[in-house]
């Protein structure tokens, strides 16, 4: 790693902390996304207005917005849920979960949608076989439904997460020091701009390269036994 | 189904880590800085933070004989984290204003300051209204220096508000503004450094405010008057005038 | 909540809408421009077209727009050959910079849209065309851009959206678009849940409009997907 004036071993720590906000965020915006995902798809009209108010609230608003507004906002909620429950004690959030929480919840937005098309994608005849096998509703969606829809996520759920890999550079605006943070520290440090914001944009192409090269790696192990025509 | 379960655990695993970040140890006094303010408040190479503001913060904690732990939070969002309880006080150099005294408590200065203009050498620029006219200035967003700018030269100026002090520096140095309205201390030092060379200020200084203090809930009465009794203390014994010293060859109370 | 401020903040906020929708707009039609050549070139089949073309997407598409904004606005005004330089006019402006940053942005990943309408062209289509003695560049003008722009429709109004959300980031340099007309707002009324709230409100509206804009437009120019008109 090239030295950059004492300030690259500090750009690889934002890195790591970039690279665990984005999991952090997609494990969470996995869940949220599968449960709209769920809703949408249900019979309850009140499920379905609810998972489409939220998909359009969090594809509406800018990212940054949705960041600063959950840093803020987040632990006057939570304290007013702590004084509830009797606790006098401020709540506290810290950047990095205020962070993921953003993320996530964005995250949960374009990933419902993806699961939505995933689900649907299935052949309807393997739920009716596994109902018709005395499996109920839920048991069919778990054992029949979410192993495969994993396979026909997987490319949707991939972009999704090329993207919020850049998002993360947000959340330096509420003081997590990942890349972003990182590098402006050493811009005022070093005064080079230029070289300090393209050494932050060679890392997040890095992170890019292996994240593809990943889910590369990743589609074909889901997609293995997969029955194929001969070309 | 692995992959949903390991989604689950790695959300866990998140969760269980930043509340450990989060948990709150008892009376723990949690100070705020911005860390982009140098002399007075700046994080190093190291990842440290450095500065007037942070020597002076941690004498006042061994004073009061207090835990105190460090927030790093960006100036224009400063005072809505103090009152979100992000921390309890403000130790970031902030000028004492009515403004600010609708929102927060302030304790005695710390130390006082002058607003001044800075702009290349030679030029001469009058820093009178009519002088300043159709002028490029810039100013740190949320700052005494950008609210007196925007009521007394927004109409006649081009006023550009910047997220940190060092990001408006940068714009003098390569020309985009042609003077700069700032804490007169923070152009000292920098007039010191190879960019700040080529810069003079210019006219006198302005006092747009009732010195610098540190800011807290209005509410916390207890700790404004601990915070008070600490600055004296720190004033009488000479470890003021030591970290005074380490920063400004005279003095700045 | 304070419901006056958030009132009282709409004039000034709308001001900074406008010149958000202008920076949109400019970002837009510019990059459309670039993009189409760039689309064009990779899918030419010729490594010296494909290749630096396939350079640009990927690294608009790799690194953070965030990060494109510094290294052309804090970036390029590191060099003293581009401040005595004959550019320097236009990237001494804030303004100038933003559009830039967000043309350069918006034109790799409408490159990308634009071949996958291309590759979407039907083959057939093309050979009959050239059957029929049209030129290469008729071809490319009567049939394939037309075809490739209604296929391509759907994913660019996606586009759209997103440089939408991205161009909040115009506030980071200085520009009083709607994010920044509500950081300034919040800079003296420390109010950041109100002002953030308002300004995802009205964020929210625009998309919801484009949204709507972008369905109408999809269902107009697909006469053959609507029911006849009765006689």
């Amino acid at each position: 790693m090239v030295d950059l004036q004492g300030f690259g071993t500090q750009l690889l720590l934002g890195a790591a902390l970039t690279l665990e906000l984005a999991f952090a965020s997609t494990a969470l915006g996995t869940l949220i996304g599968l449960g709209l995902a769920s809703l949408k798809l249900s019979r309850s009209r009140l499920g379905r207005g609810l998972a489409d108010s939220y998909t359009t609230i969090f594809r509406g608003v800018p990212e940054l917005i949705i960041v600063l507004l959950v840093y803020f906002g987040a632990t006057i909620v939570l304290t007013n849920v702590a004084r509830l429950f009797g606790s006098a004690e401020p709540v506290e959030l810290h950047p990095f979960i205020a962070g993921m929480l953003a993320l996530g919840f964005a995250f949960g937005a374009y990933a419902a949608e993806v699961f939505r098309g995933a689900l649907q994608a299935l052949p309807r005849g393997q739920i009716e076989a596994a109902r018709a096998f005395g499996m109920s509703r839920s048991l069919a969606f778990r054992r029949v439904a979410l192993p495969q829809v994993w396979r026909f996520a997987l490319p949707g759920l991939g972009n999704i997460f090329l993207v919020l890999l850049k998002d993360t550079s947000l959340v330096s605006v509420i003081g997590l020091e990942e890349i972003m943070r990182k590098t402006s520290i050493a811009v005022s440090y070093t005064k080079e701009p230029f070289t300090f914001y393209l050494a932050a944009a060679v890392i997040y192409l890095v992170m890019t390269i292996v994240s593809t090269i990943g889910l590369g790696a990743m589609e074909r192990r889901a997609n293995r036994g997969v029955r194929r025509a001969a070309r | 189904m692995t992959w949903l379960k390991t989604a689950m655990i790695a959300l866990a695993l998140a969760l269980v880590g930043g509340l450990a970040l989060t948990a709150n140890a008892g009376d723990k006094i949690k100070i705020g800085t911005e860390g982009a303010y140098p002399p007075f408040n700046l994080i190093d190479e190291k990842g440290e933070l450095q500065g007037f503001d942070v020597d002076i913060a941690k004498a006042l904690c061994e004073k009061m004989g207090a835990e105190c732990e460090f927030v790093k939070q960006d100036w224009d969002g400063i005072i809505p984290a103090l009152l979100a309880k992000k921390f309890d006080a403000i130790v970031a150099s902030m000028s004492i204003t009515d403004e600010r005294k609708q929102a927060v408590g302030f304790t005695d200065r710390y130390y006082s300051n002058l607003i001044r203009f800075v702009g290349p050498k030679g030029k001469a620029i009058d820093t009178s209204e009519t002088g300043l006219k159709g002028k490029s200035i810039g100013a740190q967003r949320a700052t005494v220096a950008a609210s007196y700018l925007e009521d007394k030269l927004g109409k006649v100026a081009s006023i550009k508000l910047y997220d940190t002090q060092e990001n408006a520096n940068l714009d003098l140095v390569n020309g985009r503004l042609d003077v700069m309205f700032a804490d007169g201390l923070v152009m000292y030092e920098w007039l010191k450094t190879d960019d700040g060379k080529k810069f003079e200020f210019y006219g006198g200084g302005m006092s747009l405010d009732d010195g610098v203090g540190i800011a807290v809930r209005k509410e916390d009465e207890a700790l404004k008057a601990k915070l008070n009794e600490a600055i004296k203390a720190i004033r009488a014994d000479g470890t003021y005038d030591k970290i005074n010293a380490k920063y400004f060859p005279f003095s700045i109370y | 909540m304070n419901v006056e401020v958030m009132a009282n903040s709409v004039p000034k906020l709308l001001d900074g809408l406008a010149l958000t929708i202008e920076l949109v707009a400019l970002a837009l039609a510019i990059g459309i421009v670039i993009a189409i050549p760039i689309a064009l070139a990779r899918v030419s089949g010729r490594a010296w077209l494909n290749g630096p073309a396939f350079a640009y997407v990927f690294f608009f598409r790799g690194t953070p727009l965030l990060v494109q904004i510094f290294l052309i606005y804090y970036g390029l005004s590191q060099f003293e050959t581009i401040r005595e330089g004959p550019l320097w006019p236009i990237l001494r402006e804030p303004y100038w910079c933003a559009i830039i940053a967000f043309t350069l942005n918006t034109a790799a990943y409408t490159a990308e849209i634009f071949r996958g309408g291309i590759e979407g062209v039907p083959h057939g289509e093309i050979e009959a065309a050239r059957a029929l003695g049209m030129s290469r560049v008729l071809v490319l003008r009567r049939i394939i851009l037309p075809r490739a722009f209604r296929l391509a429709l759907p994913a660019y109004g996606n586009e759209i959206i997103i440089l939408l959300k991205a161009s909040a980031l115009a506030s980071t340099i200085t520009l009083l678009d709607l994010t920044g007309v509500a950081r300034t707002i919040i800079a003296r009324t420390y109010m950041p849940i109100e002002l953030f709230a308002m300004a995802g409100a009205i964020y929210l509206v625009v998309t919801f409009a484009i949204t709507r804009a972008i369905k109408a437009l999809e269902h107009w120019l697909s006469p053959q997907t609507r029911p006849p008109r009765p006689a």
